[in-house]
């Protein structure tokens, strides 16, 4: 069990280091570099661009450039961003802890509700309410996060007013102020991976319906509701818990959506602002913190996955 | 192909029935609208601004006076074009891999995934975000970038589904024999795992509608004055106090599309029995 | 008071109303014991979850009625047959292995089985636990109740299920193929636990089984069932003695049995699909003894002598015993065509993707192997589940490179991988794997399969191909038609017929045969058997046959290597081998196949 643990974490180290390299070499075969980005393109040639190369180190090998870049990296140092001027750090702190504030109230609130429904919808198969709750998952999963953004803008916060459309919070307000100044990004958000996760676990439910195991509980003579919740839910859960996680991290990239849709001040708007200001060490750090909590999450729920599962957690290794 | 009795099947659900004619009726509406437009799409007039829907305007118009009905018929084009050739891309080299990973299996196989682990951990919109920024806007620059963006959880469809006919004899078989690699991967493996992957890509392509209507949303893809259903909702979002009609026409337009091409993508997999494959392979 | 009752019994499908069981008539009293016997697709397993008012999703009661103690399964009420369930009845699964809880201690599935009832007081669940593990002999009863089912062995999660069965002392046991896809040995072992729980407890069976020596040791009355029906029922002395309906007949010859080695014979054809059946009697088109009358499906009607019977043709002569063909005599001696030396495998450490996205795989070591197959020559090479049987196999099949040793064809070295292997190689030696459904590709038409060595190794022309199919197709006894069907269109028989006429396309000097037949009904494999032996005595090939099961080898084969632990143990004719062995591990394996399928035992008859 520890060296499936250590084996499993060690792997997301590298995946870590693998996305550093994919960063750094994305950015590498741009056109352009930071003094071009800097200075403008007209600006950009002569003594100018090389003095302001030589300033950045950007005449250096690309192989010396990772190597540095990746050595500060190790001590949490992101480098100094350029249209700011101020260490990424610094930009990126505050933001990234929105960005978490935002997907952890979205999280908390969505994945039990989310797991809760797909085993009640899979329980009562091809009745109203599974067909119900499936169709409006179905809707909710296809409509893309702009559109239910404006949607539910328009909704709750023109229509009935029950809620501010916008964040007008600042991006260091403090955690709660930044929360309840409107709901509406973490519904956003929480409302489209619901659907995932919802449609994944009813699956599950359905087809650990099916097994064996179940029958034989059923032939045991055990009570349909402790069937349900000794056997079959923790057989029809546990597979999902990976898949939870990956569709957590995935739809990650839904942050950029909704952030930029409702102004809210966390890293997905910050990325946006990076690429639109050609701002190249913020895109990096904004690329490699994304990477990083993709990687987190997707090994925090493969270790919750090992936790609870008996058939990885018995093993002698 | 797929056969009339598969169809069959499909239409026999209302769910299969509806997304077929949700899909029939959007492709329909892209091809021909050209032909039955009510305005010309881009013109501007001062005096139609923001109307609400009449007779002569059944959708209303929008901040610009221009007539949403026709925008709305032609908002889908673009991206439903982008998004076409697109899934091809990612389709074509995402099966590729996929496939020759799961045949070659081994620390190749190990190390290869790791990277492409790696690769999707960068949220896709990021990496066309500064594509997009770094080579400017435009629909050209979008598909091989969108291509090798969603290509990458084709990737893990194709192995995982080769994977499960990997192991199995019929493949141990061929290899005793002594056939080639690529015999087995086109003769015995690709069968297998055709409709699976068929499915997938009408799942592909829904996901690249929103990813490029999202772009468009962002102001990063389809470029104005072009009628574009992220583009109109971008548009319109300033003044959904007062013209709900505007941001509401091209919101059902997108999601009637995407529903349907999920339910009948979802019912297609029913009937061809891959829907076990697929839930498990998306692990 | 009967304890059960069957009347009239038909079970359908939703859809297309065909009957899967029709009008079963059975009864059971206290302390009695009932076999169901028949091959796979005969309606026994779906009759036996009717017994428990279970019909799986797409079949339906649709006449007759189950009485279990009086009560009406029909008009019971829910709380009332969870009641029943587990505390008056209880079931053996076919499968322990799929059919206990994965997420839970095996001690807290049996102490639920117990909980869910008032019959067994709360305090005492714990001790009882341990008391019924001891029972059924696990190992440390005390402690392995706090192990989950997957720590357990095959035979160790049997025994647990076994366990769960009695743990209210139910009045009716039933159970479904009890030791089917178990060892030899661990099968014997589980058949005398039952037999002794039989007689302590007193408890009413049912026992479903394809294999009637399985019956024969624990119930004393067996019904026969073919296509959905009984079509005989009779003490079990009775009916093992002289059978008298044809497919009853048929099929307990059809068994190969250690002591009588040679052929068994086969039943011609196959069973129809599940509900397929016409007007008249189903065994009629491959019944010898069908006349006109047959047309008519016979009523089950008793016999004189006890039991009931439902045929037109009745044979109520003795069984005769089973042909005894020439035995087979490879030349002495003869030149080896395949030498294999010295032959160590080593398990290798799987990496942690593979272990989390690929089925395990065996890991089997070969300690050293040295075995010479000659021309012509078939031989058998049979071990327990982990003996390293296969391994061998895959290993001369260049698919599984061993880390020491030679392997030499027809005197030339052979590569260890199939990927160094020129073609001549590749086509001389063939595999056909053990089970057709995963080793035909599923997309493929038998044209297709067929066509594949013949363009790979001869380059034929697509006329060619054709000829060529056709006649590979006839030599297997499979009909033209069928070169247009795909594997899901054949039937489990023909499907291993059309993967050996793929391997003998290549008209090889070897074929390698991994538990052709272990997927196969005991009838059909009768027939796959005596078309392995005559294939390869009309080319002259040589065939190394690969099974667990020793009455199957020393039906076919004209030598035997016993293989235990990676070691080959003894090797000798087969008829040798089988009368007097000599190894202390083939004799218990001997003695492990008497017990387990002792038709002519000695413990029947006792009700």
């Amino acid at each position: 069990m520890l060296g499936l643990i250590l084996r499993r974490m060690a792997t997301g180290w590298i995946t870590v280091v693998i996305v550093a390299v994919v960063v750094f070499i994305g950015v590498e075969v741009m056109p352009g570099d930071a003094c071009t980005a800097m200075l403008g393109r007209d600006a950009a040639r002569g003594d100018v661009l090389e003095n302001c190369r030589d300033r950045m180190g950007l005449n250096r090998p690309p192989v010396e450039r990772f190597v540095a870049w990746a050595g500060d990296l190790a001590q949490f140092d992101l480098g100094v961003s350029m249209k700011r001027e101020r260490p990424i750090a610094d930009i990126v702190g505050p933001r990234l802890r929105n960005t978490l504030i935002l997907a952890a109230a979205a999280a908390l609130a969505g994945v039990p509700l989310a797991i809760g429904l797909g085993v009640m919808v899979a329980l009562r198969r091809e009745r109203p309410f599974d067909i119900i709750v499936s169709t409006t998952a179905l809707v909710a999963m296809t409509m893309p996060e702009f559109v239910a953004a404006a949607l539910l803008i328009l909704i709750f916060a023109i229509w009935l007013g029950w809620s501010a459309g916008v964040v007008t919070a600042a991006y260091d307000a403090p955690a709660l102020a930044l929360l309840f100044a409107t709901p509406l990004p973490a519904v956003t958000l929480a409302l489209v991976y619901m659907a995932h996760i919802l449609r994944m676990v009813r699956s599950s439910v359905i087809d650990t319906a099916g097994a064996d195991y179940i029958l034989m509980a059923r032939m045991k003579g055990v009570p349909e509701r402790q069937i349900v919740l000794r056997h079959l839910l923790p057989n029809a859960i546990l597979p999902t818990i990976p898949v939870i996680g990956l569709t957590l991290a995935w739809l990650l990239s839904g942050v950029v959506i909704v952030e930029s849709a409702f102004n809210y001040p966390g890293l997905g708007r910050l990325a946006v602002n990076a690429v639109a200001d050609r701002d190249l060490p913020l895109v990096q750090a904004t690329a490699l913190i994304f990477g990083l909590i993709y990687v987190s999450m997707t090994l925090i729920a493969d270790l919750i996955a090992m936790a609870l599962n008996p058939r990885l957690r018995t093993r002698r290794l | 192909m797929i056969g009339a009795p598969i169809l069959r099947v499909v239409l026999s659900k209302p769910s299969g029935a509806i997304g077929v004619t949700l899909v029939v009726g959007h492709v329909m509406l892209a091809v021909l609208s050209p032909l039955v437009l009510p305005h010309d799409p881009i013109a501007q007039s001062a005096d139609l601004i923001l109307q609400m829907p009449s007779l002569s305007y059944p959708f209303g118009t929008d901040r610009l006076g221009r007539d949403i009905l026709s925008r709305v018929m032609l908002g889908g084009r673009s991206a439903m074009l982008i998004a076409t050739l697109a899934t091809l891309v990612a389709m074509v080299w995402g099966t590729v891999v996929g496939l020759l990973l799961a045949l070659i299996g081994g620390r190749i196989d190990t190390h290869m995934m790791r990277i492409v682990d790696a690769l999707s951990s960068i949220p896709g919109i990021l990496i066309v975000m500064i594509f997009v920024a770094a080579l400017g806007v435009g629909a050209a620059a979008l598909i091989p970038i969108l291509g090798y963006s969603y290509g990458l959880s084709v990737v893990y469809i194709a192995r995982a589904a080769a994977l499960d006919f990997v192991a199995r004899d019929f493949v141990l078989a061929a290899q005793a024999r002594g056939e080639a690699r690529s015999t087995i991967l086109i003769r015995e493996i690709l069968p297998n795992v055709r409709d699976t992957l068929a499915v997938q890509g009408a799942m592909q392509w829904s996901w690249l509608m929103l990813g490029i209507t999202s772009l468009s949303f962002l102001g990063l893809g389809v470029a104005p004055p072009t009628p574009d259903w992220g583009l109109m909702i971008a548009d319109a979002r300033g003044v959904m106090p007062t013209a709900p009609w505007a941001v509401l026409w091209p919101m059902a337009m997108l999601s009637t599309l995407i529903v349907g091409v999920n339910l009948a993508a979802d019912a297609f997999a029913k009937a061809l029995g891959v829907d076990q494959q697929l839930r498990t392979v998306a692990a | 008071m009967t304890l059960l009752r069957v009347q009239d019994l038909t079970i359908s499908r939703t859809g297309s109303g065909a009957h899967i069981v029709r009008s079963a008539n059975f009864a059971l009293d206290s302390g009695q014991t009932l076999g169901i016997a028949g091959e796979s697709g005969c309606g026994k397993s779906t009759l036996l979850l009717a017994l428990m008012g279970v019909v799986k999703p797409g079949l339906a009661v649709t006449g007759g009625l189950v009485h279990v103690m009086g009560q009406d399964l029909r008009l019971i009420a829910p709380e009332a047959m969870r009641r029943l369930r587990g505390q008056s009845v209880a079931m053996v699964p076919q499968s322990a292995a799929m059919a206990l809880t994965p997420t839970m201690r095996v001690g807290a599935q049996l102490a639920e089985a117990m909980a869910v009832h008032d019959a067994i007081p709360p305090d005492t669940i714990a001790a009882r636990t341990t008391t019924l593990f001891a029972r059924v002999r696990l190992p440390e009863p005390d402690q392995i109740g706090a192990r989950y089912p997957h720590e357990l062995s095959g035979g160790q999660m049997q025994r647990a299920a076994i366990a769960m069965a009695l743990a209210c002392g139910p009045k009716l046991l039933l159970l479904d193929e009890p030791t089917t896809g178990l060892d030899v040995t661990t099968q014997a072992g589980i058949l005398d636990l039952l037999d002794e729980l039989r007689r302590e407890t007193g408890m009413a069976m049912v026992c479903v089984s394809h294999d009637i020596g399985v019956l024969a040791r624990l119930t004393a009355q067996v019904a026969v069932m073919y296509a959905g029906r009984i079509v005989e029922d009779r003490p079990t002395a009775n009916l093992l003695t002289r059978p008298a309906h044809p497919y009853a007949r048929a099929l307990m010859a059809s068994v190969p049995r250690i002591e009588s080695p040679g052929l068994p014979p086969s039943i011609h054809g196959s069973p129809p699909p599940p509900g397929e059946t016409g007007r008249g009697c189903a065994f009629a088109p491959r019944c010898s003894r069908a006349h006109a009358a047959c047309e008519e499906e016979p009523a089950l009607s008793p016999l004189t002598e006890g039991g009931r019977i439902a045929c037109h043709a009745p044979d109520h002569g003795p069984l005769a015993p089973t042909e005894m063909p020439d035995p087979v005599v490879a030349q002495e001696a003869g030149a080896p065509i395949i030498a294999v030396r010295g032959l160590v495998v080593q398990y290798r450490r799987a990496s942690l993707l593979s272990r989390l996205t690929r089925r395990s795989l065996p890991d089997p070591v070969l300690a050293g192997i040295s075995l010479t197959l000659a021309k012509g020559e078939i031989l058998g090479l049979v071990g327990e589940s982990g003996s390293g049987k296969s391994t061998i196999l895959r290993a001369i099949a260049g698919l599984w490179p061993p880390s020491a040793g030679s392997i030499t064809l027809d005197g030339a070295n052979l590569p260890a991988r199939v990927t160094e292997r020129d073609r001549t190689a590749l086509r001389r030696v063939q595999v056909v794997f053990q089970n057709p459904d995963a080793s035909l590709n599923p997309r493929h038409t038998v044209r297709e399969i067929l066509a594949q060595p013949l363009r790979l190794y001869f380059n034929a022309s697509p006329t060619e191909v054709e000829a060529r199919a056709r006649r590979l197709i006839a030599d297997v006894r499979l009909d033209p038609a069928h070169l247009g069907r795909r594997p899901a269109q054949l039937s489990g028989g023909e499907r291993q017929r059309v993967a050996l006429a793929r391997a003998f396309a290549a008209e090889p000097d070897v074929i390698l045969c991994d538990e052709v037949t272990s997927a196969l009904d005991v009838s059909v494999q009768a027939s796959v058997l005596a078309l392995i032996h005559d294939l390869c005595h009309a080319r002259g090939t040589s065939c190394l046959f690969v099974a667990h099961d020793l009455a199957v080898v020393a039906a076919l084969c004209d030598r035997v290597a016993v293989l235990h632990r990676g070691r080959i143990v003894e090797e000798g004719p087969a008829r040798t081998v089988c009368s007097t062995p000599e190894h202390p591990y083939t004799r218990s394996l001997i003695e492990a196949v008497r017990r387990a399928s002792d038709v002519r035992g000695h413990s029947f008859g006792e009700s």
